[in-house]
């Protein structure tokens, strides 16, 4: 039945979350501007301070679960702060989605328990990843893969303990000659040259990669399977069918920073006495309160949507439309909203005294990484008109 | 808990409102929009239908079945994609009987619900809307001044629907720094009912300016008695039906512009594999999801009295106005000069939706 009301339960456990979020927002600021430094696993004081707050019941038949709680956990926690957290938990890389869902049984059991970042970017291409220029080649005799290339942007790169990387097993096959394989950190012919340096988001440690002859077992491909689909994206789409959580998770982190500036902007708003007049008609509203609810109602209609999303696949429907519409709603939406925030409050909005130019930068990267919001717009595009990434690209 | 999940009964209302746009709505609505009318064939099919005798409850005299406001969005949502001025037709008595239903006392519910369960259409109007560039529904200029125990309301009103053929008025006033809805009958002493509105859109379909010249009216007049109502409630409860019949008329919009890009040829292919018309369209079917979902959410707040609804059904409001107006507008473009002609229904579907898009209480959950 359609509802939209969180219970009491919900509400405590996205409270224990928004607690946390409070307490990592002193460290927030150092964090930014000390890049270079890998922020703590565990942040000053953080266990006595999760000592004070209340734990949560655990969720019964009644309260919100499973994908749609995760996309209002992720906000929750991104309000807090895009990429701090109090401990760092391990799992849960980029890479670990994709062994999921392409890995074999025996390879989640082997791999599972590891960090695993995830790298198909490189420095000829992005967007277009069937342009992937990193080579993978099969020595009969010892039974091993050679890889050999660049990979750049390799989010969690640094801390990862293992990547899952795509490569080229033919290049004369296009998109169904690219695999994914899995590389350990310490593999000889793997290397980390260091983290780059970003407008946002600073403390993820955004990393390069570099392979060189590197050497894995035959069975580090992921799904084991070497042949060449005809015609098909073969393993390419085994791959894709991760981005169906991680492209609305990416909007619901986006969203997180993009809360955190409206709720900032209300309490200085209503602080200056401007009136939030809900129910009225616009035209008796003060401009202020007309260009902040206008960003609050498109974040309600991102976070929405990005709910949609995660509840069809929380319901095992195809959601494969819905992760883009809002991916892309919440690209654009969070960019409108935070840059929208600063416009409203002026130059306290791009002082570095508080923390929504922070936000606002942070939540750039929604719309370009997880495929850009053009990519995004290509892929509702194609569902529209039913056509192929040859009709349309 | 967070759930998209439409119960079968919904999914079997919503594919059966459906068909009724595609074969009811859709083959009159240019008629309707070319001759400034609605045919009394129409409203007495929809009559028929039930959507507002059904949920009276039985002891009105009604169907007795269960009110779901999530339930008549989606009802709204497809009338909307069959033709928006006949969608508000359609859902005008519904607007005015949820009110007695929602905020009425016994006795007025007595009064004047059972007029609507009988075999013909009746119907009966809210008076919110008034003319003026800062117009703003939650503050009218209108005003109730009490006499006694009686009110005395002076003012005009603008925008009533069907008000040429509506039995009662819910007229919205000020009332002692408050705002309160007046229950007040179309032969009041006082009370001109105006010629029909010249609209840009929505032209089949009646609006009126009403002209209230010191209407007296009783105590029992005033909606929900002695203590007054929430009228923002009202409000509301309108915002959420307004949105959902743009929603529908967005989704038909955008329906109908898919085919033809595929078919129009500009530049050796059609105009579809251009991005700048492909990613238009992606973005319509965008707004149109985001739309439908905040459409939901004021729906099911408005439902169960959620201490949010306000807040929501503004945001709702004031998003839904502005991308169906956009998308609405991308329509046209889409179709090029083709869309600016009246052999299209692009543009009609423009000026619908760009009307309604400013109004305000026109139709009910
Ligand atoms: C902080 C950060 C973390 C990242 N983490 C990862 C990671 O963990 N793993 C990983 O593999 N990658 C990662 N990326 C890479 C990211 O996914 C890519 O940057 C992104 O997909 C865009 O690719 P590109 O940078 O090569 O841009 P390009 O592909 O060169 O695109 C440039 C512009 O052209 C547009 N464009 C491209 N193709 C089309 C088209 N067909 N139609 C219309 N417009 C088009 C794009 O939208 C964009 O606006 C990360 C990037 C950043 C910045």
């Amino acid at each position: 039945m359609i509802d939209f009301t969180l219970t009491e339960n919900d509400e405590a456990r996205l409270a224990h979350l928004y607690a946390q979020g409070e307490y990592i927002r002193q460290f927030v600021r150092d964090a930014d501007e000390n890049e270079a430094e890998l922020p703590p696993e565990v942040l000053p004081g953080a266990e006595d301070f999760l000592k004070t707050l209340e734990r949560p019941p655990a969720p019964g038949p009644e309260d919100t679960q499973g994908p749609a709680m995760m996309t209002l956990s992720a906000i929750a926690q991104y309000w807090g702060d895009y990429s701090l957290r109090l401990h760092r938990e391990g799992g849960g890389g980029l890479g670990n989605a994709a062994l999921s869902a392409a890995g074999t049984d025996e390879q989640k059991a082997k791999w599972g328990g590891l960090l695993l970042s995830m790298a198909i970017t490189e420095p000829g291409c992005g967007s277009d990843p069937s342009r992937v220029e990193t080579t993978a080649v099969l020595d009969e005799d010892t039974d091993e893969w050679v890889i050999n290339g660049e990979k750049i942007f390799v989010t969690t790169g640094i801390r990862a303990e293992g990547v899952v990387l795509w490569a080229t097993i033919d290049k004369s096959a296009g998109r169904a000659g690219i695999k994914s394989f899995l590389v350990e950190k310490g593999t000889p012919g793997f290397e980390v040259p260091g983290k780059e340096k970003k407008l946002g988001i600073r403390c993820d440690d955004t990393a390069a990669y570099v392979f060189r002859d590197c050497r894995i077992p035959r069975e580090n491909l992921l799904g084991l399977d070497e042949s060449i689909p005809k015609q098909s994206s073969g393993g390419f789409r085994g791959v894709m069918k991760t981005f169906n959580m991680t492209r609305p998770m990416t909007a619901a982190m986006g969203l997180g920073p993009a809360k955190a500036a409206l709720d900032f902007t209300r309490e200085q708003l209503e602080e200056a006495g401007v009136d939030l007049a809900y129910g009225g008609g616009t035209a008796q509203q003060s401009a202020a309160a007309q260009a902040f609810m206008r960003l609050e109602a498109i974040y309600e209609a991102s976070e929405l949507a990005t709910l949609r999303a995660t509840w069809l696949a929380g319901t095992g429907q195809p959601n494969n439309m819905e992760s883009s519409v809002c991916k892309a709603h919440a690209g654009s939406a969070v960019r409108a909203i935070t840059q929208g925030c600063v416009d409203i409050l002026g130059p306290m909005g791009i002082s570095r005294e508080h923390l929504l130019e922070k936000w606002m930068r942070d939540c750039r990267i929604t719309d370009i990484y997880e495929g850009t919001g053009e990519i995004q717009r290509l892929i509702m595009a194609r569902g529209l008109l039913d056509y192929t990434r040859q009709d349309l690209k | 808990m967070i759930s998209f999940g439409l119960t079968e009964e919904q999914e079997l209302i919503r594919d059966t409102l459906k068909e009724f746009a595609s074969e009811a709505m859709r083959p009159i609505a240019r008629d309707c929009d070319e001759n400034g009318e609605i045919p009394q064939d129409f409203l007495d099919t929809i009559w028929e239908l039930g959507l507002t005798s059904t949920q009276i409850p039985s002891e009105y005299g009604g169907g007795g079945e269960e009110r779901s406001t999530v339930t008549n969005a989606i009802v709204l949502e497809e009338l909307g994609y069959g033709d928006v001025a006949l969608a508000l037709a359609a859902t005008a008595p519904n607007a005015f009987v949820n009110a007695i239903l929602d905020h009425g006392t016994e006795d007025q519910k007595k009064a004047l619900l059972p007029l609507f369960t009988t075999d013909e259409f009746h119907t009966a109007s809210l008076a919110v809307l008034e003319h003026g560039p800062l117009a703003d529904p939650a503050q009218p200029s209108t005003k109730a001044e009490p006499k006694g125990d009686d009110f005395v309301l002076s003012g005009r009103k603008s925008w009533v629907v069907l008000g040429d053929r509506a039995s009662h008025f819910l007229v919205v006033a000020r009332n002692n720094g408050g705002i309160d809805a007046f229950i007040v009958p179309a032969d009041a002493d006082g009370l001109t009912v105006g010629e029909p509105e010249k609209n840009v859109g929505l032209r089949g379909l009646t609006t009126v300016t009403l002209d209230l010249e010191r209407v007296e009216v009783g105590p029992e007049a005033r909606l929900g008695g002695s203590d007054g109502c929430d009228v923002r409630a009202i409000l509301d409860n309108a915002r959420g039906a307004n949105s959902a019949i743009l929603v529908g008329a967005c989704r038909g919009i955008l329906e109908f512009c898919v085919p033809y890009t595929k078919e129009r040829i500009a530049f050796d292919e059609p105009i579809s594999k251009k991005q700048s018309i492909a990613f238009r369209m992606a973005e319509m079917h965008m707004e149109t999801e985001a739309m439908r979902w905040m459409t939901w959410k004021t729906a099911s707040h408005a439902g169960q009295g959620h201490p949010q609804t306000t807040r929501q059904a503004h945001l709702t409001k004031q998003y839904v106005a502005e991308k169906s107006v956009w998308i609405a507008d991308n329509g046209i473009q889409i179709f090029g000069g083709h869309g600016f002609i009246r052999e299209y229904p692009v543009e009609m579907w423009f000026r619908n939706v760009r009307t309604l898009s400013v109004l305000e209480a026109m139709a009910g959950l």
